[in-house]
């Protein structure tokens, strides 16, 4: 009997071996500024970059957009199809998926190509155009969390009982929209919204092809010409991420039943 | 005064047919059941009148308007759902007073109303709760005081009932109705269930199949079934097979005794067989001097209490009747001959339909 046991806690530990050791081994790394002796400099000289700083804002604000542009495209999508158009849904659901099977860098030369400066709708041509040219670019890329997250959330209340209770007692939609609907799949929003930022954050291919100074080309710069401050970097990303992973967990969990939010 | 026309209403999906032909006019204040099994169209004629499905033919009025076209919101119905249908992320009193907000109304009158309403389901003290944290039954009080906060021209309630445990559902029953009576609305309220259409209608319309089978008050649909199928379906009836022997006279055999019935039947001709229906509670056992009598033997008898079910075959017809438990005498037993006595009025003839 004992014996069984054995072979799912060797798979355990080797699992944990092989994301473990990487970290550990960059953490400790990134300590080793100074010579003789463990310091957090890299971690400081990060911090104090204003470079860092302002990627780093610059990546937050377009992570936002990216997120009230996509929850406004996605609820309002996934709950008309779910009302109305049950059949469409697969395909739908096939269009959310797209852009995981689409690389990013076909999108984006795909952009390139539509909108350049010579173009009938020239959004690369100044650098407001292309902020929001990339955030459109960020809610595809979201498109298959925040889909998937909003419409298992709406198949947790009966959309349509509670859409009619409304409608018999006056409500057009958007106040059902917005008294109704949002606040019942909050729990979901929240979640993908989560995602959504960690996918914005780190995201390099589209903020270097069109130029903008977000996190990640800042990312690839340091990496490129610095010595232990991508350690550190890397650590911080890592933390961020989980940061965001926690606050799924703590606001994933609904207010009105305690009952964790399925993914 | 007329209130509510359905004139001539037909719903079809695809080349189904779900509802044939609806014509009923509704009294304002009067609470109407739609009573039938599943499946004969009785949600979908409610929701033609709710707006939420519209009509292939036909049209629907309210006091003179034709609102056939309007939309659910712009109808001024209030509707009650066998699933509650409360917003989750909203308390009770949030819940009854959305569509108090829908309609403009000023947060003070919105707080009496509300209070109001409360007190009228006997809830007060649960304002604050969130539908989850309530029952079944509660639940139920509270989307019916949210229906009815707005005063809307029409209730409608689709088998508000059918979720809840019996005991619940005979109280909030008569709950229901003296609400309905003191507010004087007009009432739809479907049900599959006989005895709540019975005890709580003005009138009922009994469907089947997508047709009306017949409209009439509890009384009427109870003791003068129009059909064969309103009279196996509302109540425990007796079905007699009876061959007619003198039409005018309304002279009839049933395996080989002669009876008779009150009204005569015209149109019958000799010979020919007919259906004649017998409720349990006319039978008594013994028979009577004036009125019919069978004679048969019990094949069954069923101690319910108060009541005492026995069961009698005559010949290869099977009847039912009730008898009122008597401490002093023990009931009969399987087997024994009985004489049976029931008025000639009490026997009715029924349409195959
Ligand atoms: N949207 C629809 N498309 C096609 N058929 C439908 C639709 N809605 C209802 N039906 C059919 O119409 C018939 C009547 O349905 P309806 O819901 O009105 O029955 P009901 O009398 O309310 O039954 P129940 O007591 O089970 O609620 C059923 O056969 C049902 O399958
Ligand atoms: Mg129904």
């Amino acid at each position: 009997m004992k014996r069984a046991r054995l072979g799912p806690w060797i798979a355990v530990i080797l699992g944990a071996i092989y994301f473990l050791v990487p970290l550990i081994a960059t953490f400790e790394f990134s300590l080793r500024v100074r010579r003789n002796q463990y310091s957090f400099d890299a971690y400081a000289n990060v911090l104090g970059d204003p470079h860092f700083q302002a990627s780093f804002l610059y990546s937050t604000l377009i992570a936002f957009a990216t997120i009230v542009v996509g929850v406004m495209l996605v609820v309002p999508t996934a709950y008309w199809v779910q009302l109305r158009l049950p059949k469409l849904r697969p395909v739908i659901e096939f269009i959310t998926l797209l852009p995981l099977v689409v690389p990013a860098i076909v999108i984006v030369f795909g952009y390139l190509r539509i909108y350049n400066s010579s173009s009938w709708l020239p959004l690369t041509g100044s650098p407001a155009s292309t902020n929001v040219l990339l955030v459109f670019g960020y809610v595809t890329l979201a498109l298959p969390y925040l889909y998937r997250s909003v419409d298992t959330g709406l198949r947790t209340i009966d959309v349509r009982t509670l859409t009619e209770a409304a409608e018999s007692l006056g409500a057009r939609w958007p106040r059902i929209l917005f008294t109704i609907i949002f606040p019942n799949v909050r729990v979901a929003i929240i979640g993908g919204a989560f995602l959504t930022f960690a996918i914005v954050i780190g995201e390099f291919t589209f903020a270097a092809l069109l130029d903008r100074p977000a996190f990640g080309p800042y990312l690839q710069l340091v990496g490129a010409n610095r010595a232990y401050e991508p350690a550190a970097l890397s650590i911080i990303a890592f933390a961020i991420t989980w940061a965001c992973m926690g606050l799924i967990q703590i606001f994933g969990r609904d207010r009105r039943t305690g009952v964790a939010a399925r993914p | 005064m007329t209130f509510l026309v359905l004139d001539g209403l037909q719903k079809i999906y695809g080349t189904h047919q779900v509802v044939q032909r609806f014509d009923l006019s509704v009294e304002r204040g009067e609470f109407i059941s739609f009573l039938g099994s599943s499946g004969c169209g009785k949600t979908t004629t409610l929701r033609m009148v709710a707006g939420f499905e519209t009509p292939t033919v036909g049209t629907i009025r309210v006091d003179g308007r034709d609102v056939t076209q309007l939309a659910p919101n712009q109808r001024k119905v209030g509707m009650v759902f066998q699933s509650y249908a409360l917003f989750p992320n909203m308390t009770v009193a949030q819940n009854v007073a959305f569509g108090l907000k829908v309609a403009g109304k000023s947060p003070a009158e919105i707080k009496t109303r509300v209070g109001e309403m409360l007190e009228l389901i006997k809830l007060p003290k649960l304002a604050d709760r969130y539908p989850y944290q309530m029952s079944g039954g509660q639940q139920q009080r509270v989307a019916l005081a949210r229906a009815i906060a707005t005063k809307p021209q029409i209730l409608l309630l689709d088998e508000p009932l059918s979720a809840l445990d019996a005991k619940i559902r005979v109280s909030l029953r008569d709950d229901i109705r003296t609400l309905q009576r003191e507010l004087g609305i007009t009432t739809i309220y479907v049900t599959h269930d006989q005895e709540e259409a019975l005890s709580m209608s003005d009138r009922i319309v009994v469907m089947s199949e997508g047709r009306m089978e017949q409209v009439g008050t509890p009384f009427e649909i109870y003791n003068r079934p129009a059909t064969r199928f309103v009279a196996s379906f509302v109540g425990h009836l007796n079905l007699l097979k009876a061959t007619v022997v003198a039409p005018s006279e309304g002279r009839i055999t049933v395996n080989g005794q002669a009876i008779r019935t009150a009204a005569a039947l015209n149109g019958v001709p000799v010979g020919a067989p007919l259906t004649l229906a017998l409720r349990p509670e006319a039978i008594r056992i013994g028979a009577s001097e004036t009125g019919n009598r069978l004679d048969g033997t019990i094949s069954d008898v069923a101690f319910l209490g108060a009541i005492v079910r026995i069961r009698v075959q005559v010949g290869d017809n099977r009847l039912s009747l009730d008898t009122f438990n008597n401490p002093g005498s023990p009931p009969p037993a399987r087997g024994e001959a009985v004489h049976l006595g029931f008025s000639p009025e009490d026997l009715h003839s029924v349409s195959d339909a």
